[in-house]
């Protein structure tokens, strides 16, 4: 995925670095600390000196929002504004000790659908700012259709989606120049601003766009900032950046991280040895697991194809028996396949069979463009012979399809070594319909 | 434009992918194209001139550049550029190739070029009128015409599928993987596609699905679309947009895949970076009931595809919409074919008889043929047919340099290995070793030089100037005896041939001025035969209509040269015969004729 979210705390820190180069009339003092636990917090205080100098707020930072809401932003102890480090700590401690529930959509102060839970792992400690309701404003942009997206409101802190007549929305095709979006940010400044703030908050917001812009973020919201004279604080921010200009970004952005989002599952061992052989690889290896103990497994090639089987596998079997969704693509080596494989052949023998039906395999793909099957088939039937008797133990019967170059001796192949080691198997070839494997596999 | 590519179009491949432009070179053979579809490639860091490939069982060489503007230069009507640059570079050679210009396409295969410089790329070519297909994509097809790169596979592949010629039905899809299944599907259950596009799986591709299904609307071959889209964004309401309007009238075939995404949050990322549905109206089920409530062809699910295809293309066949499509005869790729290790250019010994450049031998051979080895020469070396005054120039040259007695460097060289008792060859090459940069080089330098200075328009002084600063005497200049007023007979003849046959002589007017002050310093510095051969050579190929690079060339690949080592064989050979006919016995040169000086080695 080329939009990848990241925490707050590193919203904010490449915000923090570039400061001068954005918003060189405003200062930030960037107080800002992320810990995991309480004693880190206790830990960081001895070089952060505001931390002990300061009243404190303090809030998981997961990317979830609705935190308030949720009741999980820290801001009193007795009073708001009284929050002291020591308090902060145990807090910290209290809530990163068992798993929260977190809802993601509220009506009003009413939770909307179901909570997801998970641990609190990561928390943003800040100091405590003192400041008046009128001095909060909202910002954010983004990418909707070709067009760049600044959205300005007076009202900050509140819920946007609920508020959004007091949103003002303006346009910028991708060819704008400096000069025309500086003139249509002036002349779009919500009325409603204070006019005191009107010339800063266009000179912010002009800042804004351009380090949301050059910096190659692909969602910048801060909601709320606030707006002392030449004095701003970032109270909350959310940030999704362009990875895919990660190769002209890894100065400016630092060292950021990419987190699953809160009540997803970790990823496990398995999921991220792909993903690290997929970032090492000209080729493409991609595996989620849905759900371990169903019995469909597919091993299918090509980004297009991969959604094709699972669209029928949901269609035809539904989803409750899809284990996993993954492609592997763009010409993989003997070795890359047979590592997917072979993870792939790991997970599938960790149960044993419950529906009675026995496990099913789906090798598929639909005609390649330059893709070796031959070669890549190799890969496979090397994680057969590795993984043989795993496969009979739990049942599987695997269903091949696939075409393109080389693919006679790749279906020829994969045929006699799964006879040879007595795994059960059927193989097709391009006369075949694409998916017409999985309907076989569901009849049968 | 109602057709994307035609059988003449050529594409500037960017990069050399061997094998891609190898399957493109294969198809080309196949449908009988006459000529190659890559007209050449750019190489940034590749040092060749040009690459071969497989033309059926042929080979043909495909030119190398350096950079895209040398290709679009050397290749003007070549209006496809193929960019197959990493992501990191791909943008840069796009927004290049839009300066440039003259580019009615441009393919662009890399994954993943950051969103912000994908969108201002292709708003640039939008502007600027140029098909962008992809980001991210295998490319396009317009079958029986023009294919890039990977599309369609191996060569059975693309025959089994049908596209190897046009059929009716136009191709759009997201996926690359899928377009080739798709135009199976199709051809097996119709009669193939009449023009295909994959338009790239990034969530920012150039041409979209209305952009090329408008262009199919307006092509004649086109009689049906089949549009395959995908879960998220929004293209596929522009294309309903287009049918309810009227703009289009083709009846479309269309499905979304990602039906599944509705039952996983957005933490599962299905298929392609364009492919994640912000809202309702981007899932793949709404962007598929809205398609079929606007009246297009919408199956149940993708598996039921294949038989909805067979359903329209018998209903438009049997309307007469869709005629018979005759099958075109098609070259066989050979199934074993060998890389050459060698290329010839010049003569070829295949046919009854072997031939000089396209020649046979007996053409200029015999006297009445009226050709000499001037005319030879011209063809051997340069492959082209010399005027008459060219050849006989070249003539004249070889038998003025043809000897210049025994006691120069190279013929003393040979006459004593003779005396050794070796062969004719033997000795002839020992003769021939010693010509080089003392020996017989001042053709080159003179020519090289004198060029440089006319090139550069220095005047006689500020040559002079030059060579002094740059330390050389100057090549071509001056002789042992010879002087203005006791000339030299093998000069005046030169001069005078040229004066009267060439068609003008521009750097030996020049040369001769730069003689009239260097003989004002000393009598003796005069322009001789080494200096006029060289410089006359060099009026020779600019009358002939040679580009002052290519004479550089000449000069710097010691072609020149080449003229005096032709001649003097003739004399070292004559030596060497003197020497067997004279039976002289091995030779010892005297001791007295040595200088002996030799100290005792210092311990170090």
């Amino acid at each position: 995925m080329a939009q990848k979210a990241i925490r707050e705390y590193d919203a904010k820190s490449i915000l923090a670095k570039h400061w001068g180069e954005y918003f060189p009339s405003f200062t930030y003092a960037y107080e800002t600390i992320m810990v995991e636990n309480g004693k880190a917090l206790t830990e960081a205080a001895k070089t952060n000196t505001w931390l002990n100098e300061k009243t404190l707020v303090a809030k998981p930072d997961m990317l979830f929002g609705k935190r308030g809401k949720n009741g999980l932003v820290l801001f009193k102890d007795a009073k708001p504004g009284d929050v002291k480090l020591a308090k902060a700590a145990s807090w910290i401690d209290e809530k990163s000790s068992t798993k929260q529930n977190v809802y993601f959509s509220f009506h009003g102060d009413t939770p909307d659908g179901e909570a997801k839970t998970d641990m609190l792992t990561h928390f943003i400690v800040e100091p405590f700012t003192p400041h008046e309701q009128a001095e909060e404003y909202y910002i954010s942009a983004t990418c909707v259709g070709d067009d760049d997206m600044l959205y300005m409101s007076a009202e900050g802190g509140m819920e946007v989606e609920e508020n959004w007549d007091k949103v003002t929305e303006v346009a910028f095709p991708i060819t704008a120049t400096e000069k025309e979006i500086e003139a249509k940010i002036r002349a779009n400044i919500p009325a409603d601003v204070a006019d005191k703030d009107k010339e800063g908050f266009a000179t912010f917001a002009i800042g804004f766009f351009r380090a949301y812009r050059e910096l190659n973020f692909a969602y910048l919201e801060i909601n709320p900032f606030v707006m002392q004279g030449n004095k701003i604080e970032l109270l909350d921010m959310v940030a999704k950046l362009d990875d895919t200009a990660g190769f002209m970004m890894a100065e400016k952005w630092g060292d950021v991280e990419y987190p699953t989002s809160f009540g997803m599952e970790e990823k496990s061992p398995e999921v991220m040895a792909i993903e690290e052989a997929d970032s090492k690889s000209g080729a493409s290896l991609k595996l989620t697991v849905l759900k371990p103990e169903a019995r469909i497994w597919t091993m299918v090639a090509g980004g297009g194809a991969s959604v094709v089987y699972a669209d029928t596998i949901a269609d035809l079997a539904g989803i409750d028996d899809l284990a996993n969704y993954g492609e592997y693509s763009g010409g993989p080596t003997t070795g890359e396949t047979q590592f997917y494989a072979e993870t792939l052949f790991d997970l599938m023998t960790r149960t044993p069979d419950t529906s009675g039906k026995g496990k099913v395999l789906i090798i598929g793909g639909a005609i390649a463009n330059f893709t070796d099957v031959a070669k890549t088939f190799t890969g496979i039937i090397y994680a057969f012979e590795k993984y043989a008797e795993k496969l009979k133990a739990a049942n599987v019967k695997i269903y091949v399809r696939r075409g393109g170059p080389n693919y006679e001796k790749g279906l020829k192949d994969i045929k006699e070594a799964a006879d040879r080691l007595g795994l059960w198997i059927d193989v097709y070839g391009p006369e075949t319909h694409v998916t017409d494997i999985v309907r076989m596999a569901v009849e049968a | 434009m109602a057709q994307l590519f035609t059988r003449d179009t050529q594409a500037i491949f960017w990069n050399n992918n061997a094998s891609a432009i190898q399957r493109m070179l294969d198809y080309d053979f196949t449908i009988d194209r006459k000529t190659p579809s890559v007209a050449c490639i750019v190489a940034p860091t590749s040092e060749n001139k040009f690459q071969k490939f497989f033309w059926g069982a042929d080979e043909i060489m495909v030119p190398l550049f350096k950079n895209t503007s040398d290709a679009k230069k050397a290749f003007p009507t070549a209006d496809v550029l193929l960019n197959f640059a990493s992501f990191r570079t791909a943008y840069d050679v796009t927004m290049e190739a839009l300066e440039i210009g003259g580019f009615k396409s441009i393919m662009i295969t890399a994954e993943g070029i950051p969103e912000r410089l994908a969108r201002g790329m292709n708003a640039k070519a939008r502007a600027l009128g140029v098909i962008v297909i992809g980001p991210a994509t295998v490319g396009a097809i317009a079958p029986g015409a023009f294919k890039i790169a990977n599309i369609g596979g191996t060569i059975e592949n693309i025959i089994n599928s049908k596209l190897h010629r046009a059929g009716s039905c136009g191709l759009v899809t997201r996926s690359g993987g899928l377009f080739n299944e798709l135009s199976n599907i199709i051809a097996i259950n119709a009669d193939g596609i009449a023009e295909g596009v994959a338009i790239g799986g990034d969530r920012f591709v150039g041409s979209v699905f209305i952009d090329n299904l408008l262009r199919m609307q307006d092509n004649p071959e086109v009689k049906y679309m089949l549009l395959l889209g995908e879960v998220g964004g929004t293209e596929e309401y522009k294309v309903i947009e287009a049918v309810k309007s009227g703009k289009i009238t083709k009846p479309i075939i269309a499905w979304c895949i990602g039906t599944i995404a509705k039952y996983y949050d957005s933490g599962v990322q299905f298929g392609h970076a364009g492919a994640s549905a912000n809202g309702d109206q981007e899932t793949a089920d709404a962007k598929n009931k809205a398609m079929s409530d606007a009246g297009m062809f919408v199956p149940k699910s993708f598996n039921d595809l294949p038989s909805l295809i067979a359903e329209v293309y018998t209903k438009l066949k049997s309307e007469g919409t869709i005629g018979e499509i005759p099958e075109p005869i098609m070259n066989t790729l050979p199934k074993v074919r060998k890389s050459k290790e060698f290329i010839c250019t010049i003569s070829d010994d295949r046919g009854d008889e072997a031939t000089y450049a396209g020649f046979p031998i007996s053409s200029v051979a015999t006297p009445d043929t009226g050709k000499g080895i001037g005319d030879v020469i011209a063809l051997l070396w340069f492959k082209k047919q010399y005027p008459k005054w060219a050849t006989q120039f070249i003539e004249t040259v070889i038998k003025t340099v043809a000897d210049h007695g025994p006691a120069v460097s190279g013929a003393h060289n040979a006459k004593v290995t003779a005396r050794a008792g070796k062969s004719v060859v033997e000795s002839l090459v020992t003769g021939l070793l010693t010509i080089g940069p003392r020996f017989g080089g001042a053709i080159d330098g003179a020519a090289e030089h004198f060029k440089y200075a006319d090139d550069n328009k220095l005047t006689p002084a500020e040559f002079l100037n030059h060579m002094k600063k740059e330390g050389i005497p100057i090549p071509g200049i001056g002789h042992r005896i010879k002087s203005l007023r006791n000339p030299d007979l093998r000069v005046e003849g030169l001069k005078k041939f040229a004066k009267e046959y060439f068609p003008s002589t521009p750097l030996l007017d020049y040369a001769l001025t730069v003689e009239q002050l260097t003989t004002s310093k000393k009598d003796n510095l005069i322009l001789n035969v080494d200096g006029t051969i060289g410089i006359l050579m060099v009026d020779m190929w600019r009358a002939l209509g040679y580009s002052e690079e290519e004479i550089n060339k000449f000069i710097s690949s010691g072609t020149l040269n080449a003229f005096f080592i032709a001649g003097r064989t003739i004399g070292f050979i004559g030596h060497v015969l003197d020497e067997k006919r004279l039976e002289m016995p091995m030779y010892r040169h005297p001791m007295d004729d040595i200088l002996y000086q030799v100290d005792v080695a210092e311990e170090i």
